[in-house]
């Protein structure tokens, strides 16, 4: 596609109107999810988590000890799924890749100049490669905020299609941050964007600005890749990242995959909650369920 | 009379004095859709002045009159309505104008009638300033109770007037001019059309005005005007469907009722006024009572 | 089986306690009828009888309106605007104490999902209250004269698809002007009615002030027709609007009427077309789509429509309709027996003209009044569930090809309350909006209610409009 057809194309989604957008999402979040259907979710939840730490103060130890949380949330009870991914910087992919091999818990690595995205494209794929090279199942790009913006479609575009390359078989969630996007038409073209470059999957945000993942947002990028794969066949995957703290924000989320995209989406291949603390959190919601009394924060790790 | 050369006195529409010219006299018609059309039924009535002489033969109206009234008043509703206040303003401010360089002929007319010089010139001036100030209204009634309304969400919500459509209205029989100007311009400064039976036992002032909007600017349509029996062509007014309001001011109180009940049948405004005082302030109770109000949420958001 | 199976997750009944019968409410005190009669009020969604209430007569209107009449003279007409204020503002305290108990109530009654009793109706119902006890004491400064003065007495008749919400809307204005009422709820939904009757009790409000009357349709035609009743509200059908205007005509009662609606959605080719979607699922299955100013008729640009479709059916697929009282539930039951046949009756008649019926897959209920979210594709102008008011959740497709025509089919019926238009630009809107014939515009939304905003419609859809300073005109001897 050319530079001005996808500026064309792009212009050319319908808009989104954020007050309509913003009360579907807040009456999706009314659902009452119990019992039964709130057990499934709690579980679906936790295999859909991406266990997150990225951090300057990260280590190789940090990163072991949340791998091994990520293989058994909860290790005094077996039947509890262990979470999707973790998610590191690109220099703690080699610990990561080794504390988690063989268990299914899949080692992403954020890159390219993560969080800014603000570096040339040679550091950015280099770090894409370095991270691919070191075990990396996964890479998580940020895209050029400040491209999009000014309107270079294109840079964006080509920036994309260079960091899949670069990565290989890895999986590319493309980082939208719309935090930074300002509004939900930017979201809708931004994820159109990733989405015809190449990205595996779209993912609202780094964590590290603020709004990160809110309902609404995440909603319409759940539009979007539901609307792709009706125009293309390809299904790609969603990941709200940052903001996701309790269990009953995990569950609305669930609720606005299985009634926007539909439950095509409702597996770790298709959605991932991008969170740290929410796991514990989960986890005490399963024991409370399962027990049929309240649980501490003491009883579960901090990892 | 009013074309003749008589002063003071009722013209006879005969030889004027002592001048061997004879008179021109004026055939009086209906008023629809800018045209001056003959009554489709043919008939006449009789115009006396207060004295006893002939004054003319009016247009006696018909159901059918009615008809063809509320059809070009509903055609003129949609270009009319779609004007802006301020041209709407100019228009009437137009008709007063007109009013203006009339005025000596409504004074014959109102004299003609019975009333005295002094009140006849009275009435006069006090219609053309009654039309003068529903004029200046049409820019400034949306400003003075609009509204914009404080919703607890993210809308923006605003309360305009909008005009009902085609008005009927049975104008007053008493104060034949000022009375007629107090309820045909509220109407439509604010968009509506209308169709206006004239006081019976006044129709020739009443057809001077429609001469004056003929030659005003104002579209044909926006304002028919019928002479003939308020009795005889109110029921119709009230109970045609496509007729949106009426005024019943100058119907009979025996009558009023019935036609209430007809104007049910397609739930006209209608607006029943206690007895009225031409000449007082006349607040803007006609002026809303043929508006409704619209309302308009829309949503805001970067 | 769905991967995602929403478990049932009712609201309980047990903050309500609806008594196994109730007389009328009159000058304070709950009295027996005159003449005896009662009628039973089911639960729609199971057919369970849930109480018996009286059916008021003439000698029970006439004691009704009596009480009404002395508490106006002697007591809240000369009472202080400040003060009046304040029992309003009470009232609006109560209701949102008892704000879960009342909604549980209401869909108990009506079918309404509780999701819509609890966080639309009730929010509304305190809301409307107490935004008109701040009017209380400043109706001078309202804009209809510096003394303005109420009307006495007020009759209302109010329908049963918001009972509460509607009932609000008619008694908060009225007595914030310093009127009394005499209401009479819907036969098929008087509890809640009852129930503000206690929450009058609770705020001390003066006996007479507020008296509520059930029964059915005789009980309304005779608090319309009394003679010392001077204001008569009625929101309803169009056709029994047209009867009480009848029954007013001549007799200089003050008189509004929120009536009917078929009301057109426009979506324009550039609309914002997923918040389209839920505008129109929300305008016509709102509800079940008993409101008035349903977006019942869809009109939509030609060159969208086969995508717009698509996209409505595939929301449709997601409507969860069931159970009133599951906090799950999109669509409840119909408030009827008699209004499931209406609505029956014009989807046979939509299909016997030729249109294209569509509903998705949904299991119904085996008890109870229940009707499918349906949509009727390859609709005219001409067919009968094009022109009239069905008060189901049944909508009518059309479509167009430039904003002219738009704005002609939508203007292109009897009624004139409401419309939608869908465009993401804004000269378009305000063009739609601006020729639109109808009292309330929702752009880019639908079935947004406000105490400040003005609510009612042009043409057969009555007059007088309900809500905001405007709401305060039908309650006061004007002078503008």
């Amino acid at each position: 596609m050319s530079r001005a057809g996808l500026r064309t194309f792009l212009y050319g989604l319908p808009g989104v109107d954020r007050v309509g957008a913003d009360q579907r999402a807040a009456e999706l979040g009314t659902r009452s999810i119990k019992t039964s259907a709130k057990a499934w979710a709690i579980d679906m939840a936790i295999s859909m988590v991406d266990l997150t730490t990225l951090e300057g103060a990260d280590t190789p130890g940090k990163v072991a000890a949340m791998c091994a949380k990520a293989i058994h949330p909860d290790p005094s009870i077996p039947e509890v799924p262990r979470v999707a991914a973790v998610c590191v910087y690109s220099d703690l992919v080699g610990v990561a890749a080794e504390t988690v091999r063989g268990s299914g818990v899949k080692v992403a690595s954020v890159a390219t100049a993560f969080p800014s995205g603000r570096a040339p494209l040679d550091a950015k794929l280099d770090d894409t490669r370095a991270a691919v090279a070191a075990g990396a199942d996964e890479i998580d790009m940020v895209i050029d905020r400040g491209a999009f913006l000014a309107g270079d479609f294109g840079k964006v575009y080509d920036e994309i299609v260079a960091v899949k390359e670069a990565a290989g078989d890895a999986h590319l969630k493309v980082i939208l941050e719309t935090g930074e996007l300002s509004t939900y038409d930017n979201v809708r073209r931004a994820s159109w964007l990733a989405m015809v470059a190449g990205a595996d999957f779209i993912k609202t945000s780094t964590g590290k600005i603020q709004p990160a993942a809110t309902l609404p947002v995440t909603m319409v990028m759940l539009e979007a890749v539901r609307d792709f794969r009706a125009a293309t066949g390809r299904q790609i995957g969603v990941k709200p990242a940052g903001g996701i703290r309790t269990s009953k924000d995990a569950i609305k989320y669930l609720v606005l995959v299985n009634e926007i995209a539909g439950e095509d989406w409702l597996s770790p291949d298709w959605f991932r909650l991008g969170a740290s603390s929410v796991l514990n959190d989960l986890l005490m919601q399963r024991t409370k369920l399962a027990t049929g009394r309240y649980s501490g924060p003491d009883y579960f790790t901090l990892d | 009379m009013s074309h003749t050369e008589t002063t003071g006195t009722a013209g006879t529409g005969g030889a004027a004095g002592t001048a061997s010219r004879l008179a021109v006299r004026k055939t009086y018609k209906l008023f629809i859709g800018g045209a001056f059309p003959r009554s489709e039924s043919g008939r006449t009535y009789v115009v006396n002045s207060a004295k006893g002489a002939f004054l003319a033969n009016a247009a006696l109206a018909s159901r059918k009159d009615v008809r063809d009234a509320v059809g070009a008043a509903r055609k003129a509703f949609g270009g009319w309505s779609g004007r802006t206040a301020y041209n709407r303003g100019q228009i009437l401010y137009r008709v007063a104008e007109m009013l203006e360089g009339r005025r000596a002929q409504f004074v014959e007319e109102l004299t003609a009638l019975g009333a005295p010089r002094a009140k006849a010139t009275a009435e006069v001036d006090a219609a053309i300033d009654r039309w003068v100030w529903y004029a200046g209204w049409a820019d400034k009634l949306d400003q003075v109770v609009g509204s914009a309304n404080p919703v607890a969400g993210p809308y923006l919500n605003l309360t305009s007037h909008q005009p009902t459509g085609v008005v009927g209205v049975l104008a007053p029989p008493d104060a034949p001019l000022l009375g007629l100007v107090s309820v045909v311009a509220p109407v439509i400064v604010t968009g509506n059309t209308a169709v206006v039976v004239a006081a019976e036992d006044a129709p020739l002032p009443a057809i001077t005005l429609a001469e004056v909007l003929a030659t005003s600017d104002l579209p044909g349509g926006v304002v028919n005007l019928l002479t003939g029996r308020a009795a005889e062509l109110a029921p119709w007014l009230a109970s045609h469907m496509d007729v949106n309001a009426i005024d019943l001011t100058g119907v009979p109180d025996d009558l009023a009722a019935t036609c209430e009940e007809a104007a049910a049948d397609n739930l006209k405004r209608v607006l029943r006024p206690s007895p009225t005082t031409w000449t007082a302030d006349p607040g803007l109770t006609r002026l809303l009572h043929f508006t409704e109000l619209k309302t308009v949420w829309h949503p805001t958001a970067p | 089986m769905p991967a995602f199976e929403y478990a049932p997750a009712p609201e309980s009944t047990a903050i309500v306690d609806v008594a196994p019968s109730y007389g009328l409410f009159i000058d304070g005190a709950w009295a027996e009828p005159a003449e005896g009669g009662t009628l039973k009020t089911v639960n729609p969604g199971t057919e369970e009888v849930l109480s018996e209430v009286s059916v008021a007569g003439p000698a029970d209107v006439d004691r009704a309106v009596a009480a009404a009449r002395r508490a106006q003279r002697t007591v809240w007409g000369p009472m202080p605007g400040r003060e009046r204020a304040k029992y309003l503002y009470r009232i609006a305290r109560i209701l949102q104490e008892r704000s879960r108990e009342l909604a549980v109530l209401e869909s108990l009654d009506n079918g309404k999902p509780i999701r819509e009793s609890r966080d639309v109706d009730l929010p509304l119902v305190a809301a409307h209250f107490f935004y008109y006890a701040g009017w209380a004491d400043k109706l001078p400064y309202a804009g209809f004269g510096p003394d303005p003065r109420p009307l006495g007495v007020a009759g209302q008749v109010i329908p049963w698809n918001f009972p509460l919400l509607m009932l609000a809307w008619k008694i908060a204005p009225a007595l914030a002007c310093g009127n009394t009422v005499v209401l009479k709820p819907a036969e098929t939904t008087p509890l809640t009615a009852l129930f503000f009757a206690d929450v009058c009790v609770q705020a001390e409000l003066p006996p007479g002030v507020v008296n509520i009357l059930t029964g059915a349709g005789e009980t309304g035609r005779l608090v319309v027709a009394h003679e010392d009743v001077d204001k008569v509200a009625f929101t309803g059908s169009t056709e029994v609007g047209k009867e009480i205007a009848r029954t007013v005509a001549g007799t200089r009662k003050r008189l509004t009427l929120e009536l009917g609606g078929k009301a057109a959605n426009i979506v324009y080719d550039d609309a914002a077309l997923d918040q389209a979607v839920e505008g129109v699922v929300n305008g016509i299955f709102f509800n079940q789509g008993h409101v008035c100013c349903a977006g019942s008729r869809l009109l939509v640009q030609e060159s969208v429509a086969e995508e717009f479709l698509d996209r409505l059916k595939r929301r449709m697929g997601t409507l969860r309709v069931g159970d009133p009282l599951d906090k799950n539930t999109d669509v409840g039951a119909v408030n009827s027996a008699a209004q499931l046949g209406r609505i029956q009756e014009l989807a046979a008649a939509g299909e016997a003209e030729g249109a294209h019926r569509w509903s998705p897959p949904c299991e119904l209920p085996d008890r109870g009044f229940w009707f499918p979210p349906t949509i009727f594709t390859e609709v005219a102008q001409s067919h009968r569930i094009a022109r009239e008011e069905i008060f189901g959740p049944v909508l009518s497709v059309l479509t167009f090809r430039t904003p002219d025509e738009a704005v002609t089919k939508a203007n292109n019926t009897p009624y004139g309350l409401s419309a939608g238009v869908w465009t993401e630009k804004a000269s378009r809107m305000l063009w739609t909006a601006q020729r639109l014939r109808a009292g309330v515009i929702w752009s880019n939304t639908f079935n947004k209610f406000d105490p400040a905003s003005p609510f009612g419609g042009f043409k057969e859809s009555g007059f007088g409009r309900e809500g905001g300073r405007h709401g305060l005109e039908a309650y006061l001897d004007v002078a503008h």
